[in-house]
């Protein structure tokens, strides 16, 4: 949804980022407003996935230049863990598996530290239980899922759901969605992009990072943003997915060879 | 290398039932001298800190205030026995139907029986105790008994030799809880037999916590007849210096045996755990996963040896150490050491050796919780896998339900 008066939620100026001494991030920009929806595309190797790491603050990731202003205040000083209590969420491409923790206590640890920076009451554990169970029918969750360790002999579809669970527990401000719709199947798919329809409103937003248009067949952007090279080559509207579906991604290695980049 | 200078000929002189024993005993380390590193299973160990060992007073605890006071509470079910060195363990318990106490000739035939199946008899610490050693905790175990949990307290400086054994007939079912716990600089020298007869079953908890200047040697002897089912759930933490031995076998096959263990260690802490696991007889099986967390300065050993013999077809076995360092100076030697004679068999083993994953720290801290919280689940979740095992619900009462490792709690 967009509305030109919208307050800018997160503000993305010439990012440069590396991992390994390796250059990824090469001087993204992009606004993200409430309410709105944003995809972002491109092929393996352009940059999506570092850019949502980034944003999260994976410590194997180094910014080396550019800045990232989130609800005014600079993103990058964060921890990643402060990060996630002031409503940035990370959705994974690959959830981790994380053997002997349960999932429902982690689950209930991590709410409670982004409640506690809402300025809202920690739930104990039964408050926590009946809270869950509730937020579990956003992606049609089996409750027996809480009882086992996070990630644990998830199939795919299941870590996608836990991960849309999390998202609809920590009530983020921004969400970022990693490639959330690979290894899903039609139906899974459909219940996992419900889930993130139902949790967009006129005071968070979304950046999707996918490859193909089927997830923007059922979660419509408000823009959608072509990357290549480390940066934003490309940007309009939900017709540019349509588009790219047509024809491909050559364009990318013409329009970067013309710049001399590749 | 001999033994310290006259500390054999200092021990009081052998008497009481263990008497021929003790002679046995003193007879073998004057004979075997001290360990040296040139012998394998002694080529990693700070010989030093055995050593000490002869420093502290072999003298009884009476008298002295006894930690046995500040004990957790028991079920109401579960029979306890405190085991200090110098009380007889028994003295004003009344044994429930189905518990015996083995005396006379019947335990002079018993004692030892199990120590020379499974070939530990003259094994260098089985044979210190033999020689310190100056009471023996005997019982026989018939039928479907209450659960037993054994307290083995050592205190004030003190090396406290204790010795059990436990003859479990045939189609009998034991719960055992062993806490071995420590204070004041003490040691504990151990030695267990376990007789499982036929279609009988024990479910065996070792609980060893030490005070971080404390040592403990242990062996544990358990021989099994066939469909028997042994499972041995050992934590340890909190050893200045520590061995645990287990040694099973399986006399005629046809037995499963299950080991799982965590050792944690801290500081500079050596803690070493040697397990050997025989079959000889065919279809036995085994499931073992030994785990260690070493922190700090401290050095972790694991020695897993698996004998199958020609006789012993059709044996499936699996033995898996995982190894978790939380410090780049602390130290883990893993070695599974398989024996494998017959030839239709299914063996597996494995070792790891990994710091606390990166990719599972910033998942659980790009969820809010804070780096050292993340570190606390994740060595919860390790060390759950062990810790949930422990019969008599022994984590919650004896630990609170977690760990201190490392500086976090677990």
């Amino acid at each position: 949804m967009i509305r030109p008066d919208a307050e800018p939620l997160l503000e993305i100026n010439d990012l440069h980022a590396s991992v390994e001494d390796k250059p990824i991030l090469n001087g993204v920009n992009l606004q993200v407003k409430a309410g709105e929806i944003h995809a972002v595309m491109g092929r393996n190797g352009s940059g999506k996935s570092t850019l949502s790491k980034v944003l999260a603050g994976h410590p194997a990731y180094r910014v080396t230049s550019g800045s990232v202003r989130y609800l005014g205040r600079d993103l990058l000083e964060l921890e990643p863990e402060e990060r996630s209590r002031l409503g940035v969420f990370l959705g994974f491409q690959y959830p981790i598996e994380i053997p002997g923790v349960s999932n429902l206590e982690f689950l209930r640890v991590s709410t409670n530290a982004r409640r506690e920076k809402q300025g809202k009451e920690e739930l104990d554990t039964f408050d926590f239980d009946d809270h869950v169970r509730d937020r579990l029918q956003v992606v049609q969750m089996d409750p027996a899922f809480l009882e086992r360790s996070v990630n644990e002999g998830f199939s795919g579809g299941e870590k996608k759901r836990n991960e849309i669970l999390q998202m609809a527990l920590l009530d983020p401000v921004v969400a970022i969605l990693d490639e959330t719709d690979s290894g899903l199947d039609i139906d899974a798919l459909r219940i996992v992009a419900g889930g993130v329809n139902q949790l967009a409103s006129p005071d968070n937003c979304t950046l999707l990072i996918t490859h193909y248009q089927r997830l923007l067949d059922e979660i419509i952007p408000d823009y959608v943003h072509v990357m290549g090279a480390g940066r934003i080559l490309r940007t309009g509207g939900s017709e540019l997915a349509l588009e790219l579906e047509k024809i491909g991604y050559d364009w990318v290695d013409q329009q970067l060879a013309a710049e001399g980049v590749a | 290398m001999a033994m310290p200078d006259g500390w054999l000929t200092q021990l009081p002189a052998p008497a009481g039932t263990l008497e021929p024993v003790q002679r046995r005993g003193r007879l073998a380390l004057a004979e075997q001298g001290f360990p040296n590193r040139k012998q394998e299973s002694w080529r990693l160990t700070d010989l030093t800190r055995l050593e000490a060992l002869f420093e502290l007073s072999l003298s009884d605890q009476r008298n002295l205030p006894s930690p046995a006071d500040s004990l957790p509470s028991v079920p109401e079910q579960v029979l306890r026995l405190v085991i200090d060195g110098s009380q007889d363990p028994l003295q004003g318990v009344t044994l429930p139907a189905g518990i015996s106490q083995l005396e006379g000739a019947e335990l002079q035939q018993a004692l030892g029986h199990t120590l020379s199946c499974c070939r530990c008899a003259s094994d260098w610490p089985v044979e210190l105790n033999h020689g310190v050693s100056q009471q023996i905790l005997a019982l026989r175990i018939r039928g479907n008994v209450p659960p037993v949990e054994l307290v083995m307290l050592a205190a004030n400086a003190r090396l406290v030799p204790t010795r059990v054994l436990l003859l479990v007939e045939e189609k009998a079912e034991l719960e055992l809880l062993q806490v071995v716990s420590a204070q004041g600089q003490a040691a504990h020298s151990h030695l267990l037999e376990i007789h499982l007869g036929q279609e009988s079953k024990v479910n065996h908890g070792l609980l060893a916590l030490g005070d971080g200047q404390e040592a403990l040697l242990a062996n544990l002897a358990v021989e099994q007849e066939s469909r028997s089912h042994y499972s041995l759930v050992s934590v340890t933490q909190g050893w200045s210096f520590g061995r645990l031995e287990p040694s099973v076998v399986q006399v005629d096959g046809l037995a499963s045996t299950s080991i799982h263990g965590l050792s944690v260690t801290a500081a500079d802490e050596q803690f070493a755990v040697h397990t050997a696991m025989r079959f000889e007889g065919p279809e036995g099986t085994l499931d073992q996963v030994q785990k260690t967390i070493a922190a700090d300065r401290s050095h972790s050993i694991f020695n897993g040896a698996i004998q199958v013999p020609r006789p012993a077809q059709r044996t499936n076995a699996s033995q898996l150490s995982r190894n978790l360092l939380l410090s780049g100076r602390a130290r883990v030697d893993a070695k599974p050491e398989l024996e494998i004679v017959a030839d239709d068999v299914r063996c597996t083993h494995g070792a790891t050796v990994t710091q606390l994953q990166e990719d599972q720290l910033f998942y659980l801290r790009s969820r809010g919780i804070t780096q050292s919280s993340a570190a606390a689940l994740l060595l919860r979740g390790y060390c759950k896998e062990v810790l949930d095992r422990l019969p008599l619900d022994a984590s919650k009462r004896w630990l609170g339900g977690s760990l201190q490792v490392g500086g976090v709690t677990s």
